[in-house]
């Protein structure tokens, strides 16, 4: 039983760090530019679940107030993370902006041909 | 039952994350990650963060993944097939992963109301805003009558990256 409340307990906190470290994953073990842009994204979203999770209360309801209810969730990461989500599409947009001018300059997004490229021009040059 | 829905999602969650990591395929990857963005504010609901799941489900799902699809109508849309083995990445990652997990036997159980966290600024929002400010929305109370300078600043932030976005792409366009 207590296995049980223990796996309860820290379940969101478990797949937050499963996101997190796919998230690493992806940025470091792959060589795609936009590929890397969305576990960029991956690894951000699990920060606004690692926010979200502990501010959650159960019974309560979202915090809107209202005579007929007592019990509301933490609504302070809710506002702090609202800003994050505006400024994580900001740059997104950014980066893939970034990657639209790569593939204009190198005919590539992968980062292994681009590095193939800039070889072969320095030993050209 | 709230305990039940909040573990069923967050268990697809994963599932799609492994699918974004595995397929080649860019266009199937953005729209998993559509779907990714639709599960995490399903999550969100779950999490009583009503406000932040609307936005999750507007900006995540739809602004990031149009931003996507127009990047790879203008560059590629499969994946090379890897070069170097991925054992190193693993390493780091599952190394991370561990730690973090080892780090969560200290934090509170989830869903409790007499955390730290939760006995501490929130709280004190929620009892002082309706005699301060009026609105009933607590989150949009905080977000726009005590933290207005952070909107401010995120306003900035959108800004910035929207001249980047403009002063990479013209040039593109006139190259192009």
């Amino acid at each position: 039983m207590t296995l049980i409340q223990d796996i309860i307990a820290n379940y969101n906190y478990w797949i937050t760090i499963f996101l997190m470290v796919a998230g690493l994953y992806i940025v470091v073990a792959k060589s795609n530019m936009i590929k890397t842009l969305l576990g960029l994204a991956v690894f951000q979203t699990s920060v606004y679940l690692l926010y979200l999770s502990p501010g959650k209360i159960l019974g309560g309801t979202p915090p809107i107030l209202d005579p007929n209810f007592t019990v509301y969730s933490n609504p302070l990461p809710h506002v702090l993370i609202l800003t994050a989500i505006v400024v994580g599409v900001a740059t997104l947009a950014l980066g893939l902006a970034l990657v639209v001018r790569v593939h204009e300059a190198y005919g590539t997004i992968e980062e292994d041909e681009i590095m193939d490229v800039v070889d072969r021009d320095d030993h050209a040059g | 039952m709230e305990l039940l829905i909040n573990m069923v999602l967050l268990t697809l969650l994963a599932a799609i994350t492994i699918g974004i990591i595995r397929v080649r395929n860019l266009f199937a990857v953005v729209v998993l990650a559509g779907a990714y963005s639709f599960l995490m504010a399903s999550v969100m609901m779950v999490l009583d963060a009503v406000d932040v799941a609307m936005t999750e489900a507007a900006v995540g799902a739809g602004i990031s993944t149009v931003l996507a699809l127009g990047a790879l109508h203008l560059t590629k849309t499969e994946e090379a097939a890897p070069r170097y083995s991925a054992i190193l990445p693993l390493f780091v990652a599952v190394g991370t992963g561990a730690m973090l997990i080892y780090g969560t036997w200290g934090l509170p159980g989830f869903g409790l109301a007499d955390t730290p966290m939760n006995t501490g600024v929130g709280l004190d929002y929620l009892n002082r805003n309706m005699a301060e400010t009026g609105i009933p929305n607590v989150v949009t109370a905080v977000l726009a009558s005590y933290r207005g300078f952070d909107t401010l600043g995120e306003v900035a932030v959108i800004f910035t990256a929207g001249i980047g976005v403009l002063l990479l792409l013209k040039r593109f366009q006139r190259e192009g």
